[in-house]
């Protein structure tokens, strides 16, 4: 197990046309990619070939902070797959990324799976990398932001 | 009446459906289960199932009108019409969309129907079982979120949350779909009654959903027939008329990874007021809801979204008591639903509200004229309709 959740989940990969290829590499990298039009400068994500607002196809990427706070979660008990098996609970999160006009990211939450999730608490990054994976890859995971004494 | 209203423009004529079994024990393969849901309606109505000349469903139903039309032998086929989008979201819409046809010219006699046989195909409930997985699926797979229940978990908490409504504010809608599955026959669950202490008892199967705020996989097949107003009054049923129909969701409800602006929803915020426009109706003239569950929580968002009550008042209103025919404030699933009657996509909802029209529930609301569904809540598009009795016109 290299992760969070047992090993044998699906591996992401980028759409045949590409679309979100930044996006996984960025986390192969250790950076958070959202889309950034070359239009207006909205921030998007998930990406799509076109700014939904101005309607721009010219969308870059841009580097956004792995800081966020909880928008909302959930403790999931029965296995909707194989590898989760008699693993038990675990906990999913919505954050919503710091100064980005409200991304929001899904992601797991490290640490006691039974412990109290608090929507709008502070969280941050945690790259996890699936080194052993054919192909590699690498997740987004989150965890409460230590409050310093 | 403006021409551009469904307004008791297009009637139902016949009602049919199979029995219904639990997942993946129908002894029939889905195109049979098909084709005898159609020809129980035509029965219903009276009318030839030859006449039949228009098909709509929704959620990519696998059974294809050119080959039901063939099958069946209808004379000419006008209509073949799909309601984009999974889930039970089509299934007010394509009620609609038949109606339209009907109203423009388009069709004379048209069939909605919906037709399912897990056993024979995949399951809802489980993940995808590839190695690798692309799209927007890929940003949520990977984290342990795979199935229907874990996507709308989050919305549903969120909705919670914001309106610091208890998760126990869901128990009632589910206590009520399995009271009244105990008088109906019909029911998966007729016979296996629902109380408190064992909705409490009940699993997690992902916070904020228990085991009995999920609905059923099931088998089975339903359809109903529609016609002109005019038509339906010669036919053998108290006329049931379509009021009106509504389908869609807010502003990019389906921006990818949960980006929504409105996350918090149940999709109705922006379908409720066409719905009750077009009927000239409001929340306080409703006598009977049939509302979708895939899971409670997302019942208790359609509900506050058609205008029923407040969030805040979500606990309050949503006891057993309210939601019980023949007393209760606003009887709401009065077959069992998806709950506990059986998950036929939903449109068995669509066949027990129009069962409220005729007076022939096996939980009748009395004197029910305005009869309404909610269709699919927290997916996109979703939809809804009202029916009503020849005294709303
Ligand atoms: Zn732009």
């Amino acid at each position: 197990m290299s992760g969070y959740l047992p090993d044998g989940l699906p591996i992401p990969v980028a759409e045949n046309d590409g679309l979100s290829a930044p996006y996984w590499q960025g986390l192969r990298e250790e950076v958070i990619r959202v889309q950034k039009c070359g239009g207006c400068g909205v921030l998007q994500f998930g990406p799509e070939w076109i700014c939904h607002r101005c309607h721009s196809f010219d969308l870059g990427w841009t580097e956004v902070a792995g800081k966020g706070r909880i928008y909302s979660w959930e403790r999931s008990h029965h296995p909707v797959h194989p590898a989760l098996r008699a693993h038990g609970p675990y906990i999913v999160v919505l954050v919503e990324l710091e100064g980005t006009g409200g991304l929001r990211m899904i992601g797991n939450l490290l640490g006691d799976p039974a412990q109290d999730v608090k929507v709008g608490a502070a969280v941050e990054a945690v790259f996890e990398h699936h080194e052993a994976a054919e192909p590699k890859y690498s997740l987004l995971q989150w965890t409460y932001v230590e409050t310093s004494p | 009446m403006s021409s551009r209203s469904l307004r008791g423009r297009v009637a139902v004529a016949g009602i049919g459906e199979t029995a219904y079994y639990k997942h993946g024990q129908s002894p029939d393969p889905e195109f049979k289960l098909a084709l005898m849901a159609i020809l129980r309606a035509a029965e219903d109505a009276g009318i030839d199932p030859r006449e039949i000349d228009g098909f709509a469903s929704y959620s990519n139903d696998r059974n294809e009108p050119s080959r039901l039309s063939a099958a069946l032998g209808i004379h000419e086929l006008r209509f073949a019409n799909m309601q984009w989008g999974g889930g039970g979201g089509g299934g007010s819409g394509a009620v609609g969309n038949a109606a339209a046809a009907i109203a423009t010219g388009m069709a004379d006699c048209v069939v909605v129907f919906r037709a399912l046989a897990q056993g024979q195909f995949a399951r809802f409930g489980q993940g995808p079982q590839s190695p690798t997985i692309d799209g927007d699926k890929a940003f949520e797979a990977p984290y342990g979120m795979m199935s229907p229940g874990q996507r709308y978990a989050m919305k549903v908490m969120r909705f919670l949350e914001e309106h610091g409504i208890a998760p126990s504010a869901q128990r009632g809608i589910a206590l009520a779909s399995y009271h009244h599955a105990q008088a109906n026959p019909r029911a998966v669950m007729h016979g296996r009654p629902l109380d408190a202490e064992k909705y409490d008892d009940s699993r997690w199967i992902v916070e904020p959903f228990r085991l009995f705020d999920c609905c059923m996989e099931n088998d089975g097949a339903a359809a109903l027939i529609l016609v002109s107003a005019e038509r339906a009054r010669d036919l053998p049923h108290k006329p049931c008329y379509l009021l009106s129909a509504a389908a869609g969701s807010e502003h990019r409800c389906a921006a990818p990874s949960h980006n929504a602006p409105t996350y918090a929803s149940s999709s109705f915020t922006t379908v409720a007021p066409h719905l009750y426009r077009m009927a000239g109706l409001s929340p306080g003239d409703v006598d009977v809801v049939q509302s979708y569950e895939n899971f409670t929580g997302g019942v208790l968002v359609s509900l506050v979204e058609h205008g029923f009550f407040e969030p805040e008042a979500a606990a309050e209103f949503l006891t057993k008591e309210n939601l019980v025919a023949p007393t209760g404030k606003l009887p709401l699933n009065t077959s069992g639903g998806n709950l506990a009657e059986c998950y036929m996509h939903g449109l068995e909802l669509q066949l027990e509200a129009i069962r409220q029209i005729r007076g022939a529930s096996t939980s009748q609301v009395p004197d029910a004229e305005v009869s309404m569904v909610c269709s699919g809540p927290l997916v996109t598009p979703v939809s809804s309709m009202i029916l009503g009795g020849e005294a709303t016109l």
